[in-house]
């Protein structure tokens, strides 16, 4: 038979309408406010959105998997702390600008291990993924104040803090950085077995273990990922700001469900897609820069990105509703 | 055929019915009615539209065009509330109930009854639901909770749904695809008494001896097209096959030649599993077939679970090949060599929002790889090949299972373990809600691969499928197998005899 579900751009769209959203602010955007179209403030939009960016690319694997993890908000602020505390550390001061990898390894080695601990508690104990992170949440924040003595730790090493405003090309550095991530992120889930096992998992878990699918490893792998982009997001924050502060990373859990709900993945797991998670960050991305530069108060900024959030997730609805709406009425 | 069924105006008429999903055209141009005090049977074998035409009666799909008219006034039925307003009542193929929610809760739904301040009238609310649970002979109460209910409870709560309106219409999509015969007669009584009360009634069925002890008229849908219409009293089963699938079939019993068994594939010995079943043995051979017949709760399906590596049991031993073994996990055991196509597709074999050809390669995907990705091409080969052994329906790969109908469902669930190429393979309720066609193809298929060296076993609430695939059946009554049969001596009466536990002996 032939293949007859055409791949038409308008089809795309509407199973995509983010990205339709996107192009919507953007021309917005460029009309309402004259230093928004600009090569400059683009590469500002994509090196805010970076970091939430990087966070949600894990956070898209875990959704699809069926779970979710609270705690990154957590892991970055103790990531960051690590990292610039770390790289001060006396046995490192004849190291020069080489000091500052073992504060990086130890960061991303501390958030890749907090999300293995995730893991491996919902695998082994079942207890709902979003109480365990929502304790782990709670538990590291703690931590980082304990490490921290409540202090703000600042990078003695300028290569540090270059690294976060450098370029590559025509590029920021970091955002070239997020978008190697995204591609890798999105072939591991588009591409490999791990990434089907994921949708297999969060789509229907019983057929998933019938089927010979471990369950358990492809749940703790997806939680050490969004470790590791959590601890890695921590790291180039740090590196942009020069400073770990104690308070770092506050409400980043909510952005990230955010950002990665709205690019389409499904609360319960089983669908979503990475490039639908790009449009979500981006959007949010734009939404912030663009509204920022209009001078909108900060207060309003956010009553718009809730009441925007639903609206998108709304029309979402409409618009891939047709003839599934049988399955449950 | 009684006075109401020749009433001029029909209870219930679709005329011109068109309704397409993106790349089917799942329905064109249908008409169909229904009288009241008569039974209408659909048939059409999978995907051939019946749960979408029913559907559209029912107010869950709007039709793109056509028209429905209610005892000769046209409406539009939006949701399924206002067709059940109307007296429209469907009882869904797959049964859609609130597990958590208790039994007077469910059949109540969205109509609770209400006292000052939207609070719930719990008194009405529970005697009204133990009257209708009466009506219908339950063996449960208003209070259990639905969850816990067996299938065929559950789908006497569906039942009891249709009964809390003045219904016209009610119709019956696959009721009896889950329910053992003695649950099966009591639906038939409840049918027959709705009829009496000339209520109109759609029955869709793939058992041709449920329609023709049903029906009053039979109307065959293929392709999404309207086929005709024959009146149940003048037409031979046959006919009604031809109608539906152009051409006919052979439905006699299969002629048991010689069959070559090799080497013993499976041994079971005192195999039990707490209270689910005791002190099971037997033997599988490569090249053969074993039923496994019995009641539902007989214990067949927890034995295959547990062959599976799903349950562990807690005595005997499970020997492949010669070796002893213990079976820990499904992964396990799809190491060993055992696939098992489990009794529900809906819960245990399919990723509904997966597409059709991730679901098929779904175990083996794993082996499926060029370097780190997987292959798409390795992965439509394998989709292309089952789809046309097993004439899957589908637009396309690309579909979501979950927009499959039914039978092409189970299809994907059955594809999928055969291309494991398992030497073990469990198949339990292999056909539920398979169309005749189809059917008789997948028990080819069954007796295909023993031939080529498969060691099978078939579970089935089928007496007619068991009898016509296996080469020795073991009859199961209460977790015990209560007698063991060749293919040569066993008879109907004897296997009803061995499963309802008239015959206590127990032969080795
Ligand atoms: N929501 C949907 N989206 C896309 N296609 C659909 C949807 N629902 C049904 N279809 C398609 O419409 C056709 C008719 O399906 P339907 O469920 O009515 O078949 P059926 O006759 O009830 O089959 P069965 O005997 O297997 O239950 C099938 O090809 C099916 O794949
Ligand atoms: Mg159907």
């Amino acid at each position: 038979m032939a293949d007859t579900v055409i791949k038409s751009p308008v089809r795309w769209l509407a199973a995509n309408p983010i990205w339709g959203f996107i192009v919507l602010i953007f021309v917005f955007f460029s009309f309402a406010n004259p230093y928004f179209f600009a090569l400059q403030n683009f590469q500002n939009i994509l090196v805010q959105t970076s970091t939430i960016g990087l966070i949600a690319l894990g956070m898209t694997l875990v959704m699809i998997n069926g779970n979710i993890d609270l705690s990154v908000g957590a892991v970055v602020a103790l990531a960051a702390s690590l990292c610039v505390d770390i790289q001060g550390w006396e046995m490192f001061a004849d190291w020069g600008n080489w000091a500052i990898a073992p504060g990086v390894i130890a960061a991303l080695i501390a958030g890749t291990a907090l999300g293995a601990l995730n893991g491996f508690i919902v695998w082994k104990t079942g207890v709902d993924a979003f109480i365990v992170t929502l304790g782990a949440m709670l538990g590291v924040r703690g931590l980082v104040f304990v490490y921290t003595k409540e202090q703000s730790f600042f990078a003695m090493n300028f290569a540090f803090s270059d690294f976060g405003s450098s370029n590559m090309g025509p590029l920021p550095t970091l955002a070239v950085l997020f978008l190697v991530c995204t591609a890798a992120v999105y072939f591991l889930l588009a591409r490999t077995v791990h990434g089907r096992n994921t949708y297999a998992v969060g789509g229907n878990r019983s057929a998933a273990v019938n089927a010979g699918i471990r369950v358990g490893p492809h749940m703790l792998i997806n939680f050490m990922i969004v470790g590791f982009f959590a601890a890695l997001a921590g790291v180039t924050l740090s590196s942009q700001m020069g400073a770990a502060t104690p308070n770092l990373g506050t409400n980043y859990e909510l952005w990230v469900i955010t950002s990665v709900v709205l690019g389409g993945t499904k609360l319960n797991g089983g669908a979503g897609t990475i490039l639908g998670t790009l449009g979500g960050v981006l959007a949010i991305g734009i939404l912030r820069n663009g509204m920022n530069l209009m001078q909108v108060p900060a207060f309003y900024v956010l009553v718009i990105l809730g009441t925007i959030l639903i609206a998108v997730l709304l029309l979402d609805k409409q618009l891939n509703r047709k003839g599934k709406e049988e399955l449950r009425v | 055929m009684s006075d109401v069924a020749a009433t001029k105006i029909p209870a219930l008429q679709l005329k011109g019915i068109v309704k397409t999903f993106p790349g089917v055209r799942a329905l064109d141009d249908v008409t169909f009615d229904v009288r009241a005090g008569e039974v209408h049977a659909l048939l059409g074998e999978n995907g051939a539209g019946k749960s979408t035409l029913m559907k559209v009666l029912a107010g869950m799909y709007q039709p793109d065009e056509g028209t429905i008219e209610i005892e000769g006034t046209p409406v539009t039925m939006r949701t399924p509330l206002e067709a059940k307003r109307r007296g429209v009542v469907l009882i869904h193929q797959e049964l859609s109930l609130a597990e958590e929610m208790t039994v007077a809760e469910n059949i109540y739904l969205g109509e609770l009854p209400r006292r000052s301040l939207g609070r719930v009238d719990w008194k009405t609310l529970f005697a009204k639901s133990e009257e209708i649970l009466k009506r219908l002979n339950c063996g449960f109460g208003p209070k259990d909770r639905v969850g816990a209910l067996s299938i065929a409870n559950q789908q006497m709560v569906e039942i009891a749904r249709a009964l809390t309106v003045d219904a016209k219409v009610v119709i019956f999509d696959e009721p009896t695809a889950s329910l053992t015969d003695a649950e099966k007669v009591v639906l038939f009584e409840i049918i027959n008494d709705l009829k009496a009360r000339g209520v109109g009634i759609v029955y869709i069925s793939h058992r041709m001896d449920e329609i023709f002890t049903l029906a009053d008229r039979i109307s065959v849908l293929r392709d999404g097209g309207y086929r005709g219409t024959l009146v149940a009293g003048d037409t031979t089963e046959d006919e009604v096959i031809q109608l539906m699938i152009g051409r006919s079939l052979d439905l006699s019993r299969r002629q048991h030649a010689e069959v070559k068994t090799g080497e013993v594939a499976l041994k079971v010995e005192g195999l039990s599993c707490g209270k689910l079943f005791q002190d099971v043995s037997f033997e599988l051979r490569e090249g053969e077939v074993l039923g496994f017949y019995g009641l539902v709760g007989a214990g067949r399906t927890e034995i295959a679970e547990t062959l599976f590596g799903l349950r562990r049991p807690t005595a005997g031993t499970i020997e492949i090949d010669g070796k002893e073994t213990a079976i820990h996990s499904p992964a396990d055991a799809i190491a060993k060599g055992i696939s098992l196509v489990p009794e529900s597709r809906k819960e245990q074999g399919l990723v509904l929002g997966m597409n059709c050809r991730d679901n098929i390669t779904l175990p083996q995907v794993g082996d499926l790889t060029s370097g780190p990705f997987v292959s798409d091409g390795a992965e439509i080969a394998i989709f292309d090949q089952y789809r046309d052994t097993l004439k899957i329906k589908t637009p396309s790969w690309r579909q979501a299972v979950g927009n499959l109908s039914g039978g092409n469902q189970q299809k994907i669930v059955i594809g999928k373990w055969l291309a494991m190429h398992p030497r073990i393979l469990i198949v339990d309720e292999p056909t539920r809600g398979i169309d005749v066609g189809s059917k008789s193809e997948i028990h080819d298929l069954i007796r295909e691969l023993a031939r080529s060296g498969y060691a099978v076993i078939v579970i089935s609430s089928e007496m007619p499928e068991v009898l016509h695939v296996s080469d020795r059946i073991l009859a199961m009554y209460h977790g015990r197998v209560i007698r063991r049969f060749t293919a040569e001596e066993v008879t109907e009466d004897s296997l009803v005899a061995a499963i309802s536990g008239i015959e206590q002996e127990q032969v080795a």
